[in-house]
């Protein structure tokens, strides 16, 4: 056997990428949900630790259907509409070594979810939330969503009257501490914005706009493939490196990028493309957004980044070993204590 | 109302240890201390004692009445008659003396208008409480505290309760602060002495030291469940304000740094978590208990109402969670500071679709502390949501209950597999029924086994946790959730017996929760009228057996609760349908605590229409 060739690239810790995926999907051919499972399986994969150390977590919808179609090995819930933030809260204290991935879609998020999208950003869940955002209802068979573009014309429904929802915006003014967008037509970028993700410590927020084939894809409609091809525009060149060794492996010219070192000793890279752009300036970042949901443009990549203050867990002065392996002799009061409750309530 | 001044006291002899006092004051004047050093004391002195708070929806302004019954018999539930009124407010002074029958006692502080037309059946104690703060020198933010204090020691004075009993209670209130202590003792101590020199003893009421009561203990129902839940090792609480249910929490959240600390790293193991509303909070608890942390939420019925879609979705992927509902008057915000038990049929079948579940209901304070710790073994032994039913009545109010007992039994994590455990399995299922009782053997996120994970989905599903619309599989999954819950039937408290001391008794009484002691004293009272009867208290659902063969051994069951529709009743007549003419609903409604003089003339009146009995 040694001498066979190895036909398989392995990762850090020995596995393959065929050992990240799920099952074969049911969503519509050409799906945009169906680019987003690919990278989240490449992006896991490539971080290099085994899809135990993951549990994917999702409402209802297209979208949240999306976690059953890669990871088998990480442990799944596909929860409620629009809860799947509540669920997060309370799994995060279950085993702070598992990094929580959550998936929602634009009604899940921005209508039902919206009073917990922002309650899970303001308690700072450690997670990654992909909103897969498509801007109409895909399981119910397309009405519009509330990131559905004001004027947007579907079959069944009319005229859109009533502008949409930004989630980076909604996302931003919560305090979120990185917020992205990504298009599920870039693959390249989207894995590395993953990979950032769960990087970050606390919650990170990635609006990935992901078009919907059956319902929402004409030429002109803000998440359609062709609006999306045209009209991407990438803030920078983004990378994510596990190690500074890889960092220094790439070998980017000097002075043509940008390095920021996050919480978890991992780093990001910024190339310049176009314009200068500062993730790590929150005024630009508001100015950004303002200006690209004014013009329609369509900017992608780290929209903000800032080094996060303590999650919701950190905030517990809870033991290292997970929570829910503490033996039960470590959780029961002593027969003492509770005399001396008795003796107090006399 | 009643016509409390029909109401005449037996003999001439003094009446000593039998007295229902009601303190009536304006909310957020400080009188909660006062009243609690009053009963506390009474309580002290050997005498059970129990402590009701009727209060409005309202922070500051609005009348509120604290009732005090004390009671040698033992009977602590509510009466529906004063015997002594203490008046400290305008607003309702006139209103309040038409509880107290003829030679009831009114102290009323003197600054308030009498009547026009007193009645002259009353007899009255002035307090001059605005004088007697005049020659005292308390702090003007302390005044309406201490005003509440001299009718404590007027009061006391008048009824015979020993000012170092008062001193001894009013030192242990304020252990941790001996000047404040000291000035509400002084307080207390100027009332006793006015009283003493000015005031001559009119009325028959006397208070007289017994053997103290040193099994018991006085506190609430949300303490005790906030406890007994630290008790029972649960590890997660989320929650959302809501009234009256936020005091069990608050209890938890008082004492969890104290009480929860692991032995091993000196780290804390339990989380309590205020989330942003009870979708959240029900979530976040069904996120955790999923995880495999014991999980708990407490709530009232708007929240119930709330979390229903989530309970459906815990109850059909297996989640254990403890869900308290300590239930208020409803429908909609209904009365929320007045108790019912009108969520059990709710309960019951909460959820769309095919549904039904474990429900606990305590009916004493120690019961409270006891299913705390127990709901969260069944809820990880069964895999399901369990409900504990409490009410305001039983949550907030004061009651004398038997001293807290320590859990007899171990933790149980029910079938919780790790790594080792789950290779000893040939083909594991998370719901796979391999023990043949319908109750799977499930694995949590963290396992690091490559087989350990699973798809937890609301929707239809296999015994490898797979997507599935196969009708024979989901009958097959809804008939093995419904057998595990048949299996509980016997792990579930079960139904608790007082019988009459008569050989043939015809008549059977079936409560639940609160009323318990007011079904007791129903029972005393019917027994010396010459009618005896047996009485069961149902303290889970489903049924047990038992409740079947005491339905079976009497010719008429009269189902006392404080709901329109009798729905415990329904309920029984539904699972015991063979003996459902048997059953006879009698139901109260209002918001306030059932009282035996309620229960017993509803039973007379029963049994002189079915023209088989009178009195």
């Amino acid at each position: 056997m040694e001498t066979e060739a190895r036909t398989v690239d392995l990762n850090l810790c020995g596995l393959a990428l065929g050992d990240y995926k799920g099952a074969p999907s049911t969503l519509c051919p050409g799906c945009g949900h169906n680019a987003i499972s690919a990278q989240v399986q490449n992006a896991v994969w490539e971080l290099g630790l085994p899809p135990e150390r993951y549990v994917k977590i999702s409402g209802i919808g297209c979208s949240s259907k999306s976690p059953n179609y890669f990871l088998n090995r990480s442990f799944g819930f596909n929860g409620l509409h629009g809860r799947m933030p509540t669920l997060a809260t309370g799994a995060c204290f279950a085993d702070a070594s598992i990094h929580i991935l959550g998936f929602s879609g634009d009604g899940d998020t921005a209508s039902i979810g919206m009073g917990h999208f922002k309650h899970v950003i303001r308690r700072n869940v450690p997670m990654t939330y992909i909103i897969e955002n498509n801007g109409c209802y895909g399981l119910t068979k397309g009405q519009f969503s509330a990131t559905s573009d004001l004027g947007l014309v579907l079959k069944h429904q009319g005229v859109n009257m009533l502008p949409p929802l930004d989630m980076c915006m909604e996302a931003l003014i919560s305090g979120a501490t990185f917020v992205a967008r990504a298009y599920s037509g870039d693959a390249k970028q989207l894995k590395e914005l993953i990979k950032a993700a769960i990087s970050q410590r606390g919650i990170a927020i990635i609006d990935v706009i992901s078009p919907c084939v059956t319902f929402n894809n004409k030429d002109d409609a803000l998440q359609s493939y062709t609006w999306g091809r045209d009209n991407e525009a990438p803030l920078h060149d983004f990378k994510h490196f596990s190690n500074k060794e890889d960092l220094d492996a790439a070998d980017f010219e000097p002075g043509t990028y940008r390095e920021i070192k996050m919480q978890d000793g991992t780093y990001m890279v910024l190339k310049k493309i176009e314009k200068d752009y500062d993730p790590t300036d929150r005024s630009a970042a508001l100015d950004l957004l303002t200006e690209s949901y004014k013009n329609k443009y369509f900017a992608t990549g780290l929209i903000y980044f800032s080094e996060a203050t303590a999650t919701i867990q950190e905030l517990y002065d809870l033991p290292e070993e997970p929570l829910n392996r503490i033996s039960s002799d470590r959780l029961r009061p002593t027969k003492n204590m509770l005399t001396e409750i008795n003796r107090s309530l006399y | 109302m009643i016509e409390a001044s029909k109401i005449s006291y037996e003999g001439d002899e003094p009446i000593v240890n039998e007295f229902c006092i009601t303190i009536c004051t304006v909310n957020g004047s400080g009188s909660a201390t006062a009243n609690n050093i009053l009963y506390r004391t009474l309580f002290h002195l050997g005498i059970p004692t129990s402590g009701k708070n009727i209060f409005p929806s309202n922070i500051k302004g609005l009348p509120t009445w604290f009732v005090i019954r004390a009671s040698e018999k033992g009977h602590t539930g509510r009466q529906l008659h004063d015997d002594i009124v203490v008046a400290m407010n305008q607003a309702t002074f006139e209103k309040d003396m038409e509880y107290l029958p003829k030679g009831g006692v009114v102290f009323y502080a003197d600054h308030l208008k009498m009547p026009d037309t007193p009645r002259e059946d009353l007899i009255y104690y002035p307090m001059p409480i605005k004088d007697l703060m005049k020659n005292a020198e308390v702090p003007r933010k302390l005044q309406a505290f201490m005003e509440n204090m001299l009718f404590v020691g007027i009061v006391s004075q008048v009824l015979g309760i020993p000012l170092e009993a008062l001193n001894s209670t009013i030192y242990s209130h304020f252990s941790s602060k001996p000047t404040v202590a000291e000035s509400n003792f002084s307080m207390v101590k100027n009332g006793f002495v006015y009283a003493a020199e000015n005031l001559v003893k009119k009325d028959r009421f006397f208070v007289k030291r017994l053997p103290p009561l040193t099994d018991y203990i006085l506190t609430d129902g949300n303490n005790a469940g906030g406890l007994g839940s630290l008790f029972g090792g649960v590890q997660f609480c989320s929650w959302y304000p809501i009234t009256p249910a936020t005091s069990l929490v608050e209890a938890m959240i008082d004492q969890v740094d104290l009480l929860r600390i692991d032995p091993v790293t000196g780290k804390k193991t339990c989380v309590i978590l205020q989330v942003e509303d009870e979708l959240a909070a029900i979530g976040a608890a069904v996120g955790a208990g999923w995880g495999g942390l014991r999980s708990m939420t407490a709530t009232s019925g708007p929240g119930i109402s709330l979390m229903t879609e989530n309970i459906g979705l815990a109850y059909f992927t297996e989640t254990p969670v403890v869900v308290w509902n300590v239930q208020r008057v409803g429908p909609s915000t209904g009365l929320p500071t007045r108790t019912a038990q009108g969520d059990l049929s709710m309960h019951y079948y909460l959820g769309h679709g095919d549904t039904s579940h474990i429900i606990l209901i305590p009916g004493t304070v120690t019961e409270c502390f006891e299913f705390g710790w127990r709901s969260l073994d069944l809820a990880e032994r069964f895999q399901t949501p369990i409900f504990v039913l409490s009410d305001l009545d039983l949550g907030m109010n004061q009651w004398i209950t038997k001293k807290f007992v320590y859990p007899d039994q171990p933790i149980d994590r029910g079938r919780i597999i790790w790594e080792e455990e789950l290779e000893e399995f040939k083909d594991w299922g998370r719901y796979k029924d391999i023990e043949g009782d319908g109750i799977p053997y499930r694995t949590v996120m963290g396992n690091q086994s490559p087989k350990a994970a699973y798809f937890t989905r609301g929707t239809g599903h296999n015994e490898y946790g797979r997507y599935s619309e196969d009708p024979e599989n989901w009958s097959r999954m809804l008939l093995r959730i419904e057998k595990k819950l048949q299996v509980a039937v016997p792990l579930l408290p079960a139904p608790v017996f007082r019988r009459s001391k008569s050989e043939e008794v015809e008549i059977g009484i079936i409560g639940m929760g609160s009323t318990e002691d007011a079904l007791r004293e129903t029972q005393d009272i019917l027994a010396e009228m010459g009618i005896p009867v047996d009485y069961m208290r149902i303290r889970a659902l489903p049924t047990n057996p038992a409740v079947r063969e005491f339905i079976a051994s009497h010719s008429r069951n009269y189902v006392l609760e404080l709901n329109r529709d009798g729905q415990l009743c329904e309920i029984l007549k539904l699972e015991i349908s063979e003996y459902s003419q048997k059953l006879i609903s009698l139901s109260d409604i209002g918001g306030m605590p059932m009282t035996a003089k309620w229960a017993v003339e509803s039973i007379i009146n029963m049994e002189r229409k079915e023209g088989k009995r009178g009195n």
